[in-house]
């Protein structure tokens, strides 16, 4: 079975379209974070915690969660209920989150406006044993070192790049791992998601993500490149993208299921998390092609690879320069051939 | 042949030590049967949304900072003022915002003044002076606030570096309370709260101190005119177990030659008598210090002072600078619980429980039912995309697959991680994602296929063409985790973490499995015309 036998479409051509389009994304993107922003989730907001003990031995967890679901408005999925001490005990404590600016008084209001939620939920006589104001689990110090980490790894991420392939390689793959972000976030404030540690992990899941799909087109640019001297930086790409098709359509196919199945039938825990995914996915692949293999386009422009092909390398088939989607050579140690030329032109070693 | 025959061998031995660890403790745990202690005792733990576990408010002694601060303060200026020759009758830290000096001379004071002056005391002390030549210091109010709030923000961050060493372990904590000054601690996969006070509970403040006099069995015999002389403080020894009688005490400076702050890592070692011992490297400023204080002292003790008690205090050979070790009665497994601590800093005070309680699941039972079900479906539509689009070699990839989950989960259990809900998600996520580079593999197999080429020869084409994608998609991948996990902190680590071991097994499993499982089906057959992909 196969899905793609022999496509050949040019890609680049709607590049300036894809671009024009991301743009709009991201731009509405920035307008709606400006005007609506995007929610912190509970780590980073804190809330208040009361702890309840009820009489009625028939009282459970799951009913007081049911209670606060609902008759507790502005919880959602943050308010988190637990036993205890031991789950026979009857004793729970409740978590909800911070609503507004903080103040010394929100104790005596969200802890009130609980009471008055399981108060209507008739169940039984409780009385409260405990409660504190809490403040986020996640330190301001995650944010900070968090972007930090994220910009070095990218920079990481350059350079090596700019050492197996070309800078302008790096680059492209860099750009689209941020258009990736920028996209993400766009549609998180459109839908507006609590960015929740989840979430970051996904955005982080995700990055990872579009950096491999957009290596596995340059590489085989990169094997393309070797006997494709002739022609422009733009036709290998076409044809590299061509070549890799299947495998792109399967790899976020598959990835995109998982994805998918998560977000329609993981439950609320799960949708942030699995929404992050979806977006970061499509995202992705296409922005391997759009974003990725575009940069290096306009980078290396339309002149060919190599102006007069110096000598063949031995790896070199007579009828190399072929626009035909088809795998050129086929000895097992290609890659390793550039190493193995005797004094290598920057640019093809590099390539 | 032969080659072959080791490779099935070490798959099946690396699937063996990975499932022991990762998968039979669940599966023991769940079906009731034999339960090797040996086995268990690493097993994967359930987040606090799934099982639960112990929840510890903790209030931090800010009053502990202060004192640090003022004492430091104080030493600080008394040996400005030995060195400049100015006298004085006392000088004294009467509570943990205040000292004084008593009794400085009317012709010594410009020279007082102008050390107060040049040593800065001034920054972070008001000062009054009163009669008799006596000066008051007092720390201003902001730098009290500042530092109180400090001391509460480096306790949770120390708290969270030692449980949370490697960003795995998904605590939740956070600060609380009126005043701040409480730290919420929730630990999952315990249920003893005496085992995660444990775990907490050492301040982990370690003092290297030039000792002056002892040791001597009384603290008395120590005193002069029934106190420490100027400068000094009697330390006890640490006890040896079963021999309470046994403790002995030490004069010591009061000044601290190096402290924890001052170390760059702590690890696990031996000393000269292959007893546990810990060994610790220290910064440059500090090893350049120490060097100087070691140096001058040489023919001297040392006493090494872990949170109030001098666990030895060996004699200064020759002239030391960044590297040491704390040596004496010590466990395995306090060593190892030590040299964490070390690493994690030490707790800049002390702090008290408030509260201490077991807590069951946050999540509803139909909350996590949903997850999991959710998770178990994505993982199906993988497998089963994979086998009807690649047929029988769709069944070499999902053996593969099968392959990393159980590398993946004897890993994250030997690493002590914790499985939350968004966890599981995350690893069916891995697997849906990591399929691509079988993906790759098939279909470069396909393109050799097309190619008129033989089988045995598509397959080796495919694998090698293949081989240095897959070397660029995880080492790219590896270096972005690298500096995750260098710079970032909690949970990024514990991503980066859990990344790193997910790569690891993919490019083990997709090409070493996935190629030899190729090897072993087509071992048995001589002419090989087709190939299910």
């Amino acid at each position: 079975m196969q899905i793609f036998k022999h496509t050949n479409f040019d890609f680049l051509r709607w590049r300036w379209h894809a671009i024009a389009l991301s743009w709009v994304i991201i731009i509405a993107g920035i307008v709606t974070i400006a005007m609506k922003g995007i929610p912190k989730g509970v780590e980073f907001a804190g809330g208040t915690v009361v702890i309840e003990e009820f009489d009625d031995q028939s009282v459970t967890v799951q009913k007081v969660r049911e209670a606060l679901d609902r008759n507790y408005t502005g919880g959602g999925q943050n308010t988190l209920v637990q036993s205890w001490g031991d789950p026979s005990a009857r004793t729970f404590m409740i978590r909800v989150p911070q609503v507004g600016a903080e103040s010394g008084a929100a104790l005596g209001k969200e802890g009130q406006q609980v009471e008055d939620a399981l108060r209507k939920a008739n169940l039984g006589n409780f009385r409260r044993v405990g409660g504190q104001i809490v403040g986020a689990t996640v330190g301001r110090e995650l944010e900070s070192k968090g972007l930090w980490a994220t910009a070095l790894s990218l920079i990481g991420i350059l350079a090596y790049l700019a050492f197996r392939f070309q800078f302008s390689f790096g680059v492209g793959a860099v750009v689209a791992t941020i258009h990736d972000l920028l996209i993400t976030f766009a549609f998180l404030a459109f839908f507006q998601y609590d960015l929740t540690l989840n979430v970051i992990a996904a955005l982080l899941t995700m990055t990872g993500y579009s950096t491999n799909d957009t290596i596995v087109i340059f590489d085989r640019v990169r094997e393309n490149l070797r006997s494709m001297r002739r022609d422009s930086m733009r036709d290998v790409i076409n044809i590299s993208v061509n070549q890799t098709m299947s495998r792109t359509i399967i790899t976020s196919g598959t990835a995109l299921l998982t994805a998918l199945a998560l977000f329609f039938f993981g439950g609320e825990v799960l949708r942030g998390f699995a929404f992050t995914m979806v977006v970061g996915i499509i995202t992705g692949t296409y922005s391997s092609v759009f974003i990725a293999a575009a940069i290096v386009s306009f980078w290396r422009g339309t002149a060919p690879t190599r102006a007069g092909a110096h000598a063949p390398a031995p790896s070199t088939s007579p009828t190399a320069p072929s626009r035909r989607v088809r795998p050129e050579g086929t000895t097992t140690s290609a890659p390793q051939q550039p190493s193995r030329r005797a004094k290598p032109q920057r640019k093809a070693r590099a390539s | 042949m032969q080659n072959l025959r080791w490779k099935v061998v070490t798959i099946v031995a690396v699937l063996v030590a990975f499932a022991s660890v990762g998968v039979y403790p669940i599966v023991a745990a769940w079906r009731g049967i034999h339960k090797p202690a040996l086995l268990m005792d690493k097993q994967l733990k359930l987040g606090l949304d799934l099982k639960g576990g112990v929840h510890l408010v903790l209030r931090v002694n800010t009053d502990d900072a202060l004192r640090i601060e003022t004492e430091t303060e104080m030493e600080r200026l008394r040996e400005e003022l030995t060195k400049r020759g100015v006298m004085y009758t006392n000088i004294a830290a009467p509570d943990s915002t205040h000292f004084r000096v008593e009794g400085v001379s009317q012709a010594q004071e410009a020279t007082f003044r102008q050390a107060v002056t040049d040593q800065n005391v001034q920054t972070n002390f008001d000062r009054s002076s009163g009669v008799n030549g006596t000066y008051t210091f007092t720390m201003k109010p902001n730098i009290q606030v500042s530092l109180r709030e400090e001391a509460v923000v480096q306790g949770r961050e120390t708290i969270e570096r030692r449980v949370n060493e490697l960003g795995v372990t998904e605590p939740s904590i956070a600060q609380q309370g009126q005043n701040g000054d409480q730290i919420l601690v929730q630990l999952p996969g315990v249920t003893d709260v005496e085992k995660a006070k444990e775990i907490i509970r050492n301040t982990g403040l370690l003092e290297l101190k030039i000792v002056e006099q002892g040791p001597a069995a009384t603290r008395e015999a120590l005193m002069q005119n029934g106190q420490a002389p100027g400068g000094m403080e009697i330390v006890a020894g640490a006890s040896t177990p079963g021999d309470a009688a046994g403790t002995v005490f030490y004069l010591v400076r009061r000044v601290a030659a190096v402290t924890g702050k001052d170390l760059r890592n702590a690890r696990q070692t031996v000393d000269e008598n292959n007893q546990p011992a810990v060994g610790f490297t220290l910064t440059n400023d500090g090893a350049q210090r120490f060097g100087k204080v070691t140096a001058e002292n040489v023919g001297r003790q040392l006493a090494i002072i872990l949170d109030g008690r001098v666990q030895s205090a060996p004699r200064i050979e020759s002239k030391i600078s960044s590297d040491g070790r704390i040596t004496g009665s010590f466990t395995q497994e306090e060593v190892q619980n030590l040299a964490l601590i070390l690493r994690s800093g030490a707790l800049p005070a002390r702090m008290d429980y408030l509260e201490e309680q077991t807590i069951g699941p946050s999540l509803g039972a139909d909350s996590i039912r949903s997850g999991v079900t959710a998770s178990v479906v994505g993982l199906l539509l993988v497998i089963s995309f994979m086998l009807v689009y690649y047929k029988l070699s769709g069944v070499n990839a999902v053996v593969a697959l099968v392959f990393n989950l159980v590398i993946l989960l004897g890993l994250m259990a030997y690493i002590g991680a914790v499985m939350t809900l968004p966890g599981i998600a995350g690893f069916v996520l891995t697997m849906g994602i990591g399929v691509d580079s079988n993906v790759l593999i098939f279909e470069r197999i396909k393109e050799e296929l097309a190619a008129q080429r033989g089988v045995r020869a598509s397959i080796n084409a495919g694998f090698a063409r293949v081989f240095w994608t897959l070397v660029d998609t995880h080492v790219a991948a590896l270096i972005s985790c690298a500096f995750l996990f260098q710079f970032g902190t909690g949970a990024i680590r514990g991503f980066a973490m859990t990344l790193v071991i997910g790569l690891i097994s993919n490019l083990f499993t997709s090409i070493f499995v996935s190629k030899t499982l190729f090897e072993v089906v087509l071992a048995r057959r001589h002419q090989v015309a087709t190939l299910s992909i």
